[in-house]
């Protein structure tokens, strides 16, 4: 038996009975075209940084949506979240959906309830 | 070895079908989304209310930075590529990509030193505006996970020379991976976020 074929033997007289795996994982070759896929985005997100006369609000349009993209991509892919138990993935957008709803509602109160906003609206 | 025991040690049927120590992880992983939404809030509330400079626009390197991002981006790689690797029963190669990771998140730490001590050296220390104070708190967590991260990958690649990190135990190195990935993409947050928008 080769050295291979042992270890894949030894892999599935050890793999755990319970389901965690949904489908199978990604090639090697599929997670390098992941990397360079981020790779290029990252790059996409650096170019803005030389648009010199770019608004606040231009640059948060462009690049939020890269920014959510990447994130998807690594957990997606690199963590698995879309080929693993789906309890995996409702956990963690819990914590995360969790995490934006609280400190929305936290920026809002301080940014917008605070007394020099008032004072800015009087004036 | 008793049944109980070697039953624990491979891993046998948990009440909710699916691996304990990886739902454990994804609990972690979703309990310190909180943390960092903490951080980064407080960052985005804070930064423009100095009252002296330094300011982020005259301080940040962002083609540096970039750099930096770009290494702890292709470590999720070499990470993935672990993880495929041990799955595969390829120990040798899953011990050259943990340290190739372990590698590149020295290297993005060492970016990081450098710039903390150039911002310092422009004059944003700590406690110097509120800025510098939000600023390093957020990095400087962020560098702490990274840092926690790189003592773990090499604790899995002594497991490995001594011959205790075999296919049996792919879960351990996916559910560190879990990890790792995750400190990848709070710095992609981190970098949009404060470096790239003003």
């Amino acid at each position: 038996m080769s050295i291979q074929a042992e270890h894949e033997s030894k892999r599935r007289e050890y793999e755990p009975h319970h389901q965690t795996h949904e489908q199978e994982h990604p090639s090697d070759r599929q997670y390098v075209v992941i990397a360079v896929i981020l790779g290029v985005i990252t790059m996409a997100e650096v170019m803005t940084y030389f648009w010199e006369d770019a608004s606040t609000v231009a640059l948060v349009i462009l690049l939020f949506p890269m920014m959510i993209a990447k994130f998807a991509i690594v957990c997606g892919y690199f963590m698995h979240l879309k080929f693993d138990n789906p309890i995996f993935r409702r956990i963690f957008i819990a914590g995360l959906v969790l995490a934006i709803v609280v400190y929305l509602v936290m920026l809002v109160s301080f940014e917008f309830l605070s007394d020099d906003y008032f004072r800015f609206l009087k004036a | 070895m008793t049944d109980v025991a070697h039953a624990a040690d491979h891993g046998h049927a948990t009440s909710t079908g699916i691996s304990n120590e990886k739902l454990a992880m994804w609990v972690f992983l979703g309990s310190d989304c909180l943390l960092f939404g903490g951080l980064i809030s407080t960052y985005l509330l804070l930064r423009h209310r100095s009252i002296v400079g330094p300011t982020p626009e005259e301080i940040f390197d962002i083609p540096f930075t970039s750099v930096s991002s770009f290494v702890l981006l292709m470590s999720s790689l070499t990470m993935a590529l672990a993880v495929g690797a041990i799955h595969r029963g390829d120990e040798r190669r899953c011990r050259t990509w943990l340290l190739t990771t372990s590698f590149l998140g020295a290297t993005f730490i060492a970016g990081q030193v450098y710039e903390f001590t150039s911002f310092v050296k422009e004059g944003l220390g700590y406690t110097t505006n509120i800025f510098g104070s939000a600023f390093y708190t957020l990095t400087g967590f962020h560098g702490v996970h990274v840092s926690v991260g790189i003592i773990m990958l090499m604790s899995l690649f002594i497991m490995s020379m001594r011959g205790r990190l075999g296919p049996e135990r792919a879960e351990t190195v996916e559910i560190f991976g879990l990890y790792w990935h995750f400190v990848d993409i709070v710095w992609i947050l981190i970098f949009t976020i404060v470096y790239l928008i003003p």
